[in-house]
C-alpha cells in the first residue's frame, strides 16, 4: 500500500523546528525587553505621572463637585436641559449603589485614552488622506489592530512592562484608535473638491487649506470617529482590569470567577451609563457646531 | 475701447493635456495626430486639451465656449495653474506661470488671478462676510482691513445685510454673489469664471450677467468667462473661443462667430441663436448711403437726382440733421414759397438708432419706418443706414446655411 497519509494528516513541520521557532522569538524578545523594557518605561513615565495625578484629582474631588463639573460639561457642549438631568440622575445613582470610586478611576482611564487617541489618530488621518502610499500601508496595520485579539497583544506589552495602568492605556489606544484614523482620513478625503479648488486658486498654502478647509469641513465625520473610539476604549475596560487596571473592570472580572451576577450587572450598568453619557455628550456638541450646514430653505 | 488698443494679457501656445499616470511617455501617440478615442484606447489615457493657442486681452470679457467634455473647465484651470499642462506654455503677463516655485505661485494666485466656480465653493462653515474676507485673509490682511473692504464688496454685488449668515441660508444666486463678491475683494486683475451662472435660474441668470456687465464697465478688469450657453457667451463676450473635444475650434469676434461661423461644428450651435439679441445695429447697417450735403432745396434736389434712391440723410458740420425723400423735395421746389433753405419741415419722421444698440431693441421702430433708419453714432455722425431688408436677411436662419454648404441643414 501506497503512503498516502499526506492526504489525510497535514503535511507539517518538524515539532522540533516549531519549538525553535518558538524558543527563538521568545527569546529575542526577552532580551529586547531586558535591554530596553526599562528605558521604554522611562518614555512612558511622563503619561504614568499624569494618569496617576488625573485619577487622585478625580478621587479626592468631593462628589458634589465632580458632578457639578461634569454636569457643567454636559450642558455647555449640549445645551440640553434634559440631557443634564439624566446625566447628574445616573451619576448619583452610580455613587449610590456605591461605584464611584470606580467609576472615577475608568472615567479618567477613558478620557486620558481618549486623549491620546485623538492627538495622535488625527495626524495619522491627515497623513493617510494626503497619501495613497501611506494610506495603503497604514489600512491593513488598522485591521490587524481591529482583528487580532486584544489578549494576544497584551502579551508583549505586559512582557515588557509589567502589569499595570500603562499597559492597560497602551492596549486601550491600540483597540480604540483605529475609527479615529479611518474617519479622519475618510472625511478629508470626502471634502468637496470644488471647496478646496476654490481656497487653492486663491492662494491659500498646505497648512492654510488643512486648518481653514479640511479638517472644519472633515469635522462631522472625524466626530463620527472620536465617539467611535470612546466606545470601543468603554468596551475594553474589563479586559484591561486583567492587567491591572483598576475601576468597573475588576469588580466584573471577580463576578466572573465567582458568579457574583448582582455585581456584575450593577458594574456592566455603571459601564453603560458611562458610555451613553459620553455618547450622548459627543454626539449633541457634534451636531451644535455643525448647525449652520442646515439651510433655512 | 478698440481691439488694437488692447495689450496682450494672456499667452496660451501650444498648450496639450493628456490626462492618465504616465502622460509624458504616450505624448508622441498626440503629436502623430490621432484621435481622442484611439488614444483612450490605446493608452487609457484621456486628451483634456489639444494644441491649444490662444491670447486674452487686458480688459476683455473673453469667453471659453464648449459643451460638457470638451475640455473648457480643464483650460480654465490651466491658467492659475490647478492643473499643470503636459505640454506648452502659459505666459501671464510676460510670465511663464509653469517656471513658479510653489511660493511663486502662492503670491501669483493671491494677487494677480481670482476665481469664481460654478457651484460656488464656499466655505459652508463660515459666515458670508468671512467668505467675502477670505481671499484677503489669505493674502495676510489683517481681520478688520479685510472686513472692511469685504463689507464694500457685498454692498456692490448687493448682498447688504446678510454679512452674519451661513452660505446655506442663502438661494444661489445670493452664493454666487458672495462668490463674486469674494473675487473681487482681492483686486486681482484677473478674474476667471468657471460657469460661474450656470447652476442659477434662467432669470437670476440674466440678472447676475446684467451686473457684470455693469461692474466690468467700472472696473475694466480682464475677465475669462466659461460657460456652455451661447446665449451667455454672445450677451457678455467681447471675444469667444468655442472648443470641440480639446481643440479650439474658432477664435473671434461675437459677430464673426455668429454671421461667418468657421465649421459644420460651430454651425450648429449658432442655428438656435436669437440673434437680434445677439447682434449689434453697426453689423447689419449697409454703410454706403446717400449724403446729402446741402443748405438749399434746390441744391438738395440736385445731388439726390444724381444717385438713384428717392431718399438721402442731410449732413453738414454738425453731424446728421434729418432724412429728406425725393417726393417732398420736389414739392417744395413746386410750391416755391421763397424759403429754399433746407430745415427741419421738410424732413421725414424717421427715427435714428445708435450704432451699439440691440437689434432686438430698435426692432419694432426699424419695422415702421416708411425708409431705413439712420444710424448716428454719439458725436452725432451718421454711420450707415439700417433697412428693413437687412434685418430680415440677417435674422432668417437660412441666410447662414446657404452660402456654407448645399447639403440639407441637420435637424
Amino acid at each position: 500500500m501506497a503512503d498516502t497519509s499526506w492526504l489525510t494528516d497535514f503535511p507539517q513541520m518538524e515539532r522540533a523546528g516549531l519549538v525553535q521557532i518558538r524558543k527563538t522569538l521568545d527569546g529575542a524578545y526577552r532580551s529586547f525587553s531586558r535591554e530596553y523594557g526599562d528605558a521604554i518605561e522611562g518614555f512612558f513615565d511622563p503619561l504614568l505621572v499624569f494618569l496617576i495625578w488625573f485619577e487622585k484629582l478625580l478621587l479626592a474631588t468631593p462628589w458634589p463637585i465632580i458632578v457639578l463639573v461634569i454636569g457643567g460639561i454636559v450642558y455647555s457642549a449640549s445645551r440640553s436641559a434634559k440631557l443634564l438631568v439624566g446625566v447628574i440622575i445616573s451619576l448619583l445613582l452610580i455613587g449610590y449603589f456605591g461605584m464611584w470610586d470606580n467609576t472615577m478611576r475608568t472615567l479618567s482611564i477613558i478620557t486620558v485614552c481618549t486623549i491620546l487617541s485623538i492627538f495622535i489618530g488625527i495626524p495619522i488621518g491627515i497623513a493617510m488622506a494626503r497619501s495613497d502610499r501611506i494610506q495603503s500601508v497604514v489600512t491593513p496595520i488598522l485591521d490587524i489592530m481591529q482583528t487580532m485579539p486584544a489578549f494576544v497583544y497584551l502579551i508583549p506589552v505586559v512582557m515588557l512592562l509589567g502589569i499595570g495602568k500603562i499597559p492597560g492605556v497602551i492596549a486601550v489606544v491600540i483597540y480604540a484608535i483605529p475609527p479615529v484614523i479611518r474617519l479622519t482620513n475618510l472625511g478629508i478625503r470626502l471634502v468637496d473638491k470644488e471647496v478646496l479648488e476654490a481656497a487653492t486658486s486663491f492662494g491659500a498654502s498646505k497648512s492654510q487649506r488643512l486648518f481653514q478647509v479640511q479638517l472644519p469641513l472633515a469635522m462631522p465625520t472625524i466626530m463620527a470617529g472620536i465617539n467611535q473610539t470612546i466606545m470601543m476604549a468603554l468596551a475594553m475596560v474589563v479586559v484591561a482590569s486583567m492587567i491591572g487596571v483598576k475601576g468597573l473592570g475588576q469588580p466584573v472580572l471577580k463576578s466572573i470567577t465567582n458568579q457574583y451576577f448582582t455585581l456584575g450587572l450593577f458594574n456592566g450598568l455603571a459601564i453603560v451609563a458611562l458610555a451613553i453619557i459620553f455618547d450622548r455628550v459627543s454626539q449633541a456638541y457634534a451636531k451644535r457646531s455643525q448647525k449652520h450646514l442646515k439651510g433655512a430653505h | 475701447m478698440s481691439e488694437q488698443e488692447n495689450a496682450t494679457l494672456i499667452e496660451v501656445k501650444g498648450l496639450y493635456k493628456l490626462f492618465g499616470s504616465d502622460a509624458q511617455k504616450h505624448m508622441p501617440l498626440v503629436h502623430e495626430g490621432l484621435s481622442k478615442d484611439e488614444i483612450l484606447a490605446k493608452t487609457g489615457h484621456t486628451l483634456g486639451l489639444k494644441d491649444i493657442n490662444l491670447t486674452i486681452k487686458r480688459g476683455d470679457i473673453s469667453v471659453i465656449m464648449g459643451l460638457s467634455g470638451s475640455g473648457k473647465s480643464t483650460l480654465i484651470r490651466h491658467f492659475n495653474r490647478l492643473i499643470d499642462p503636459t505640454e506648452g506654455q502659459i505666459l501671464v503677463d510676460g510670465t511663464d506661470v509653469m517656471t513658479l516655485n510653489p511660493n511663486e505661485l502662492e503670491k501669483f494666485r493671491r494677487h494677480k488671478m481670482s476665481m469664481v466656480f460654478q457651484r460656488f465653493g464656499l466655505l459652508p462653515h463660515r459666515t458670508v462676510l468671512e467668505n467675502a474676507s477670505y481671499g484677503l485673509t489669505v493674502q495676510g490682511v489683517s481681520r478688520k482691513e479685510a472686513e472692511d473692504r469685504a463689507v464694500e464688496w457685498l454692498e456692490t454685488v448687493g448682498l447688504a445685510g446678510y454679512e452674519k449668515q451661513y452660505p446655506s441660508q442663502l438661494s444661489g444666486g445670493q452664493q454666487q454673489r458672495v462668490g463674486l463678491a469674494r473675487a473681487l475683494a482681492t483686486n486681482a486683475e484677473i478674474l476667471l469664471m468657471d460657469e460661474a451662472f450656470s447652476a442659477l435660474d434662467p432669470l437670476i441668470r440674466s440678472e447676475m450677467q446684467d451686473q457684470l456687465i455693469e461692474l466690468q464697465e467700472k472696473l475694466h478688469k480682464t475677465i475669462i468667462f466659461i460657460t456652455h450657453d451661447l446665449d451667455e457667451a454672445l450677451h457678455l463676450g467681447n471675444r469667444i473661443a468655442i472648443l470641440k473635444d480639446g481643440e479650439l475650434v474658432q477664435d473671434d469676434k461675437p459677430e464673426e462667430i455668429l454671421l461667418n461661423p468657421a465649421t459644420d461644428y460651430v454651425e450648429a450651435f449658432v442655428r438656435d441663436v436669437n440673434r437680434a439679441r445677439a447682434l449689434t445695429v453697426e453689423t447689419v447697417m449697409q454703410p454706403q448711403i446717400c449724403r446729402i450735403a446741402a443748405d438749399t432745396i434746390s441744391e438738395a434736389l440736385k445731388q439726390m437726382r444724381k444717385t438713384d434712391g428717392d431718399y438721402g440723410y442731410h449732413v453738414n458740420d454738425d453731424g446728421y440733421q434729418g432724412i429728406v425723400s425725393q417726393e417732398a423735395l420736389e414739392e417744395a421746389v413746386r410750391k416755391d414759397n421763397g424759403d429754399d433753405a433746407l430745415c427741419e419741415k421738410i424732413y421725414e419722421d424717421v427715427p435714428i438708432v445708435a450704432p451699439d444698440a440691440v437689434l432686438e431693441d430698435i426692432l419694432p421702430e426699424t419695422i415702421n419706418a416708411d425708409y431705413p433708419v439712420p444710424v448716428v453714432d454719439e458725436e452725432g455722425e451718421i454711420q450707415g443706414e439700417l433697412s428693413r431688408e437687412a434685418i430680415a436677411e440677417v435674422l432668417s436662419p437660412e441666410q447662414v446655411t446657404e452660402p456654407q454648404t448645399a447639403k440639407a441643414p441637420p435637424v
